[in-house]
């Protein structure tokens, strides 16, 4: 019971949000209308990203550290978990950019950023492939993930913020919080949020699991 | 010795050997001037955006194949005596002020060639210089750790390639976007924002460069 705790809290979470936000009383704005309930899926997903990306770039230190290679596994377990949860991110997006700006992928900086943000962890597994040393590769890769990092941020909270964008608290609007929650959706989204960051470490935990019992059966 | 005259003596020796054979630069030179002629071949005119845009786009691909190069003569035993007698952030540092230096020359000619052929007024000269020079220092800045990584993992243009890319985008929408403002013929009061945040991504790239080269030199 003492180690899974967490997980409960986790689905507990998720599932309390997905009901409350779906039936919960939500301000009538315009535009957003009824679409403003996707403030508990789509931000999220980037909140559980960015937790995830961040995890992977400690592991990758502490590799470097260290040279075990448990985690340098962590770190790439955690890439992985992230991508999964920047693809939700952008199909959960794509909808609700399709109703409010009435096009699935509007010229945004935002948007392109996260794009663009992908292709670099992509390149990160790419990389990966390529080394056929494991020391090598790990140590490779995690000097790429460390370097790629800030960059990373300059493109996804720094970038939008310099230029128009739609998206709210960049390029001059004013921010979601500000403007469009109320105190009835303040709740469910801290809740929403947490626990989908928390479904993330466990996704993460469980793949980093697999990984080293495969990884002890393939060595000799 | 300390790190400044190592740092001193490692650029040194880049120029000289670079000199004698006078083969990288060459061929980097001619080939920013003969991607200028094909792009002035098939556009004839373009407007001021595309203009600029395609200036950048040159000026990348150079940069890319010319940083390519940086780790290509440091292998095997030859690292091993730099490793011995050098510290890895003296090689690192000197590797970004030599390729810095590549990339000015490379900039200012395909600079100058590209605004030979292709004619296009310049709202505010200043500006647009201080972006290409802003621009080449965070190409070599960025690609030089780049070429490192991709040197470590055979060398191939490829991963050179898709490590590079998502890390310079950020940059060049950053320098697109200045030297865009420059064309129209932008105050330097406008374009201090850009200015500082190109600035501070250099100083963010060299910093990390400095602390992870270390890591990645050793083998």
């Amino acid at each position: 019971m003492k180690k899974i705790w967490w997980k409960i809290l986790a689905v507990l979470m998720v599932a309390g949000s997905i009901v409350a936000g779906l039936l919960g009383p939500v301000p009538e704005l315009p535009i957003l209308n009824e679409t403003i309930r996707n403030v508990y899926f789509h931000v999220p997903m980037w909140f559980t990203m960015v937790f995830l990306y961040l995890i992977s770039v400690i592991y990758s230190i502490k590799y470097l550290n260290t040279n075990n290679r448990n985690y340098d596994l962590m770190a790439v377990e955690a890439v992985n978990t992230g991508i999964l949860f920047c693809a939700c991110g952008l199909l959960t997006g794509m909808l609700w950019a399709n109703i409010t700006w009435g096009d699935p992928w509007p010229n945004d900086p935002k948007l392109n950023g996260s794009a663009i943000a992908t292709l670099m962890y992509l390149a990160y597994l790419v990389l990966r492939n390529a080394l056929e040393e494991e020391q090598k590769r790990a140590k490779i890769s995690a000097i790429y993930n460390i370097f790629a990092f800030p960059i990373m941020l300059v493109l996804l909270y720094i970038l939008p913020k310099m230029t128009d964008s739609l998206h709210p608290g960049n390029g001059g609007n004013s921010t979601f919080g500000d403007l469009d929650m109320d105190n009835n959706i303040r709740p469910i989204f801290y809740t929403a949020v947490i626990g989908w960051i928390l479904i993330g470490a466990w996704i993460t935990s469980l793949r980093y699991r697999v990984r080293l019992i495969d990884d002890k059966k393939n060595s000799f | 010795m300390n790190l400044f005259s190592q740092v001193k003596t490692l650029v040194y020796k880049d120029v000289v050997l670079e000199w004698r054979s006078k083969y990288a630069i060459n061929s980097i030179l001619l080939y920013v001037v003969s991607t200028v002629f094909v792009c002035y071949q098939s556009f004839k005119s373009v407007d001021s955006t595309v203009w600029n845009t395609l200036f950048w786009i040159i000026l990348l691909f150079a940069a890319i194949n010319a940083m390519n190069r940086s780790f290509l003569q440091e292998t095997g035993n030859r690292q091993l005596y730099y490793y011995s007698i050098v510290s890895p952030k003296a090689i690192i540092l000197a590797k970004i002020i030599y390729n810095a230096l590549l990339m000015f020359l490379l900039s200012a000619t395909a600079f100058i060639v590209y605004n030979l052929i292709f004619k296009n007024d310049i709202g505010n000269l200043t500006i647009y210089l201080v972006s290409v020079f802003l621009g080449s220092l965070s190409f070599a800045t960025v690609f030089t750790m780049v070429a490192g990584i991709s040197a470590k993992a055979g060398n191939n243009s490829t991963i050179m390639a898709i490590l590079s890319f998502p890390v310079i985008i950020p940059l060049l929408i950053i320098l697109i976007k200045l030297s865009h403002n420059a064309v129209l013929g932008a105050t330097i009061a406008v374009s201090w924002g850009d200015i500082g945040v190109l600035l501070a991504i250099n100083v963010v790239t060299i910093a990390i460069s400095l602390l992870l080269f270390p890591y990645l030199w050793r083998d």
